[in-house]
């Protein structure tokens, strides 16, 4: 016998009962268990310092064009002259000097900053599109599946566990350049919006499964509910059962998936552009800069630092914030 | 809530009125003003809050109460069943003369289970689902008889599944508790409760989740174990039909504080306490007129962090008035009522009592 | 009174499969073969243990299940495998109010949304728009009318039962069927949910199918009564036969089994042994036989038939019921052949005929001679 079911009990005595009083002196309009999270939410720290980190990092993003212009330099220019005979920035730690904040790109002599900015808002962008794609896929596909049963959750759920067997890397090693081959030929220059739609895609091809499984359980759960019964026995259809009754109540956890997905995706497309079957060099991205920056580990160092740390930061900001979330919209699961 | 600090029960040494049972000095159970305090983020919650009993061997109290009134909390508090860091116990609980309160946490655990023992309401929750119930039972009697081998371990769990009437227990020793009914699993939970003759059994509901054919098999069985096993019971519960049945001493709890208690008789047949009456009148009965309204008690069980001043009651109380001010500025005192034993807190005088409760009955039209 | 029943129930039944894999291994007999009527105003009560069948019943009279067979008419229309369509408006005269107070209200819609939503669903526009209707129905089933905007979790139990029974009353319903509506409840609330009932059936002339497990509520509450067992009706009759004169042994062990609290000490009890057997496979025959004291040979060949006696309104499913003289006495039923069994059996609550003031001392010696016969 252990103390938490004990707890329980007392707890359970402790909160029955007349929230009369309570409510009472709270005033005629009442908060929405939304509110309610959102409260708790701004009561957690770790929420805070990370929720306005990122909110400041998707400012950049979206602000890139306007950085651009205030600082005077573009992604695709060249400093050649700011480079010695083998290519190396002059200077110190990279070229760090009061116009070119974060140094030079060793080589090509590009201005690491302005990049950095630019491949902030590619990363931000692929990652959102495709948390969003694969959130509404999950989503559509995981209610129908949990509410309506039947053959129709039988296939979805065949397809999802298809989709989850799949490796994930091994296809888009695969997959990526045979569609970049079928659209633009074996010399074709491709366009940089070509090359993170197709990035988006086989995100959005492999994530949803897990958000479908998810909300498939969350839904499952709920449709025994009586309230759910309620609605039907006064004759809801389909629309207003899933999206009235249904939804707002996995809100929750579809959110707290999709901010956990968005790093999720972030490291992915560094991963791809990594290994180089992601974007090309010329979109400016994290994948591309830290997998140019590894030739000079050794020699400039800074080159590998600035995208790195910003990379790292970016992607422990939004998992703070996710964990920070579930707790905020479930309070027991932290208990 | 400040004024209701110094609560009558407050000097337990000269109280002339806390036991409601005969030689209460060597009875097997003495709480005196026990208080459980929790800290919680919206306050401290008093849960109980001055509460005083006793109980012998043989014997059994009823303890009634609704959510929120501190009776669950009373009977964790004498297991010693709370989070230490949380909860402020203070008081005295004397379990076969030995002190529990400010006992070593290993010690009270061998308390536990070998000289009291606690029966759930919802036995599948107390019971592992993936260990067989035998199992259970027999790890239950070799946690306090470590020299016993496994096979007498094995034969002790069958002869009590045996006894509590579980028909081929050698059969359903090695079952799962899912494979047993609602009934049966009660039975399996008594069983485990019982494997080491606990003195004291605390049973918190032990037949809410049951039907009434199975509830009534329950009640049998408990009395006819009390019968054998001399133990001191301790039944929690909602029902005041179930109280009737098998209590020998009541005592009703409301907002973490005893409002009346008494022998059996006394409570039930001539109830002092205005929230005595209401839960009687509220109750449907299956005499009396079909036909007449239920005299519901108004309002809700009050919460117990935000408990209204004075008399808790007072807001739900339909006598708070003739009382006066007090009822909301004082919390009464637990004093003697009528016939001897029976104590009642109520800052209405025994003849407005007796006047009102003749008005509430003539209200309901039930005779009792 | 009609006697046009709003609600004619003939044979109907639920079967689940058990499913291993793909392969069906056998059939739960939830609901087999009920045969009930429900005039307009009128309110039965369905009671029996868990198990027996009666939430499912009333998840198929609001059609929340699909009926494996028989038929379910409502005002004379055949609602039995009625599509959605075809239903609505029949929706807003059958509602259902529920258990738990706790999951029939969605935790995310105010409480004017939850008690609008069949407004909605069936785009009413009541005169005076859907915010005033909502209101009126909230001071109707006794809760401030502000709280408009308030999340269910802001009440208690008893409030949040209330917006159930608002939400049902939204679309003036002329049956509902209340799944054990009080018995989440705390006591004190109890009586304060069915004393509204009660108010609301007498002034809107409601019919009330009232599913509970509790007999004394049932009692306060219903016009008529259905004691169901593993899926049958095995009694069915107006209130006073049933608590005066019940005539099926499975009653009368209900009836006696309930502590009462006008009696103290361990009154005597008809004492039914074991548990209710599984509705998978049920005993042949009568179903009750296994716990019956009285059961014969004829009961494990024979099912007996709902029929009513003495050409009344009261019909009992047994063989031997009470009343009636039993032909051959196995051991132990020499004891209720004698006179004092006799008695017991024909009056086995003695109270109920007087005042109230049976004392114990009767109370109890008529008990000990119906446990005589049961042991």
């Amino acid at each position: 016998m252990s103390l938490s079911p004990v707890e329980g009990v007392a707890l359970a005595e402790i909160e029955a009962g007349g929230d009369e009083g309570g409510a009472a002196a709270k005033g005629v309009v009442g908060r929405s268990p939304g509110q309610l999270a959102w409260l708790r939410l701004r009561r957690d720290r770790t929420a805070v310092v990370s929720g306005v980190l990122l909110v400041f990092f998707l400012l950049l993003g979206l602000a890139a064009p306007l950085i651009e212009m205030v600082y005077g330099i573009g992604p695709r220019e060249q400093f050649q002259n700011l480079l010695d005979g083998f290519g190396m920035p002059l200077g110190y730690a990279g070229g760090v000097t009061g116009e070119h904040w974060f140094g030079l790109e060793p080589g090509l002599g590009r201005d690491i900053f302005i990049r950095l900015i630019y491949g902030l808002r590619t990363s931000l962008f692929i990652a959102f599109a495709a948390a969003l794609i694969t959130a509404a896929i999950g989503v559509v596909l995981g209610a129908l599946a949990g509410y309506l049963g039947g053959w129709l959750d039988a296939v979805i759920n065949w397809i999802t566990d298809l989709t989850l067997a799949m490796p994930f890397l091994i296809i888009a090693l695969a997959l990526t350049p045979t569609i970049t081959l079928r659209f633009y030929g074996e010399r074709g220059q491709v366009s940089s919006a070509f090359g993170v739609g197709v990035l988006i895609a086989v995100f959005a091809i492999f994530g949803w499964a897990s958000t479908a499984r998810l909300v498939r359980g969350q839904v499952i759960a709920l449709r025994e509910r009586e309230f759910v019964e309620a609605a039907r026995a006064s004759g809801a259809g389909l629309g207003h059962m899933l999206f009235r009754q249904l939804l707002p109540n996995i809100w929750a956890p579809i959110l707290v998936s999709f901010s956990l997905a968005v790093p999720q995706f972030i490291t992915s497309e560094a991963a791809l552009s990594f290994i180089g079957v992601g974007l090309s060099d010329e979109t400016p991205s994290f994948g591309r800069m830290i997998y140019r920056s590894l030739d000079f580990l050794q020699t400039d160092p800074a080159y590998v630092f600035f995208p790195g740390i910003t990379i790292f930061a970016l992607v422990f900001a939004f998992n703070l914030f996710g964990d920070a979330l579930r707790d905020a919209l479930d309070p027991k699961s932290s208990r | 809530m400040d004024s209701s600090e110094p609560l009558p029960s407050g000097e337990p040494d000269d109280h002339p009125t806390v036991p409601t049972q005969r030689g209460n000095e060597d009875a097997y159970l003495r709480v005196r003003d026990l208080r459980v305090r929790f800290d919680t983020s919206d306050g401290v919650v008093r849960a109980v809050d001055g509460v005083s009993f006793a109980v012998e061997r043989g014997r059994t109290l009823g303890i009634v109460g609704e959510s929120g009134s501190g009776k669950s909390v009373t009977s964790l508090a004498i297991l010693g069943l709370h989070d230490p860091r949380r909860t402020t116990i203070t008081g005295e609980i004397s379990v076969g003369g030995r002190q529990v309160i400010g006992l070593a946490e290993d010690e009270v655990r061998r308390l536990r289970g070998r000289d009291m023992a606690m029966i759930f309401q919802d036995p599948l929750s107390a019971l592992h689902p993936y260990y067989t119930v035998g199992r259970q039972i027999a790890e239950a009697y070799r946690v306090h008889h470590p020299k016993v081998n496994r096979r007498a371990a094995r034969q002790r769990a069958i002869d009590m599944l045996n006894r509590v009437g579980i028909p081929q227990p050698a059969r359903r020793f090695d079952q799962y508790p899912h494979e047993f009914s609602g009934g049966m699993r009660q039975r399996a939970m008594i069983a485990m409760s019982l494997v080491n003759d606990p003195a004291l059994l605390i049973a918190d509901e032990p037949t809410t989740a049951l039907d009434v054919t199975v509830q009534a098999q329950i009640l049998d069985l408990l009395a006819d174990l009390q019968a054998e096993f001399h133990s001191a019971i301790i039944l929690i519960t909602h029902d005041l039909g179930v109280v009737g049945q098998v209590a020998d001493d009541v005592l009703v709890m409301y907002g973490g504080r005893a409002v009346e208690q008494g022998s059996v008789e006394q409570v039930l047949r001539a109830p002092q306490h205005p929230y005595t009456w209401g839960l009687l009148s509220s109750v449907p009965s299956l005499h009396g007129d079909a036909d007449a309204d239920l005299l519901p008690i108004p309002g809700n069980p009050p919460s117990l962090i935000n408990l209204p001043s004075g008399c808790a009651f007072h807001p739900r109380c339909r006598y708070a008035d003739r009382a006066g001010s007090r009822s909301r500025s004082e919390v009464p005192e637990l004093r003697p009522a009528g016939a001897d034993g029976h104590l009642v807190a109520c800052h209405l005088s025994a003849e407005e009592r007796a006047t009102f409760y003749a008005e509430d009955v003539a209200r309901v039209g039930v005779a009792r | 009174m009609t006697d046009e029943p709003l609600l004619r129930v003939r044979g109907l039944s639920k079967h689940f499969p058990v499913r291993l894999g793909l392969r069906t291994t056998g059939l739960v007999r939830a609901v087999d073969g009920l045969d009930f009527d429900v005039r307009p105003g009128e309110t039965l009560g369905l009671v029996g243990e868990s198990g027996c069948g009666k939430t499912t019943t009333g998840r198929m009279l609001v059609r929340l299940l699909e009926p494996t067979s028989g038929s379910i008419e409502f005002d004379g229309r055949d609602i039995t495998h009625a599509g959605r369509r075809e239903l609505r408006p029949l929706r807003q005269e059958l509602q259902i109010i529920f258990q738990d107070p706790y999951a029939s209200l969605n935790p995310r819609h105010t409480v004017g949304r939850i008690v609008a939503m069949p407004l909605q669903v069936n785009g009413i526009k009541p005169p005076g728009g859907i915010k005033a209707r909502v209101q009126e129905l909230l001071e109707l089933v006794g809760l401030n009318p502000e709280h408009y905007n308030r999340y269910p979790h802001e009440f208690s139990g008893g409030q949040r039962q209330r917006i159930g029974i608002a939400r049902a009353l939204a679309l003036r319903p002329k049956l509902i069927v209340a799944d054990e509506p009080v018995s989440a409840l705390d006591v004190s609330i109890q009586a304060q949910v069915v004393n509204l009932l009660r108010d609301l059936q007498r002034e809107l002339g409601l019919a009330f199918v009232f599913i509970a497990h509790d007999l004394a509520v049932v009692r306060h509450f219903c016009q008529r009564v259905a004691v169901m067992y593993l899926g049958r009706i095995v009694e069915i009759g107006d209130r006073a036969d049933i608590y005066e004169r019940p005539q099926h042994p499975y009653t009368r062990a209900l009836l006696s089994a309930i502590p009462d609290v006008t009696q103290l000490g361990p009154a005597g009890r008809i004492r039914l042994s074991g548990d209710v057997p599984t509705p998978l496979d049920p005993p042949s025959g009568c179903r009750f036989r296994t716990r019956c004291w009285k059961a014969q040979d004829i009961c494990a060949t024979e099912e007996p038939a709902l029929i009513p006696r003495d050409g009344g309104r009261q019909a009992t499913a047994c063989h031997f019921p009470e009343g009636e003289p039993v032909s051959t006495s196995p051991e132990g039923e020499a004891a209720s052949t004698s006179p004092g069994g006799d008695a017991a059996s024909t009056s086995p609550e003695p109270a109920a005929a007087g005042p109230g003031v049976a004392t114990a001392g009767t109370g109890r010696g008529v008990a000990a001679n119906i446990e005589e016969v049961s042991s």
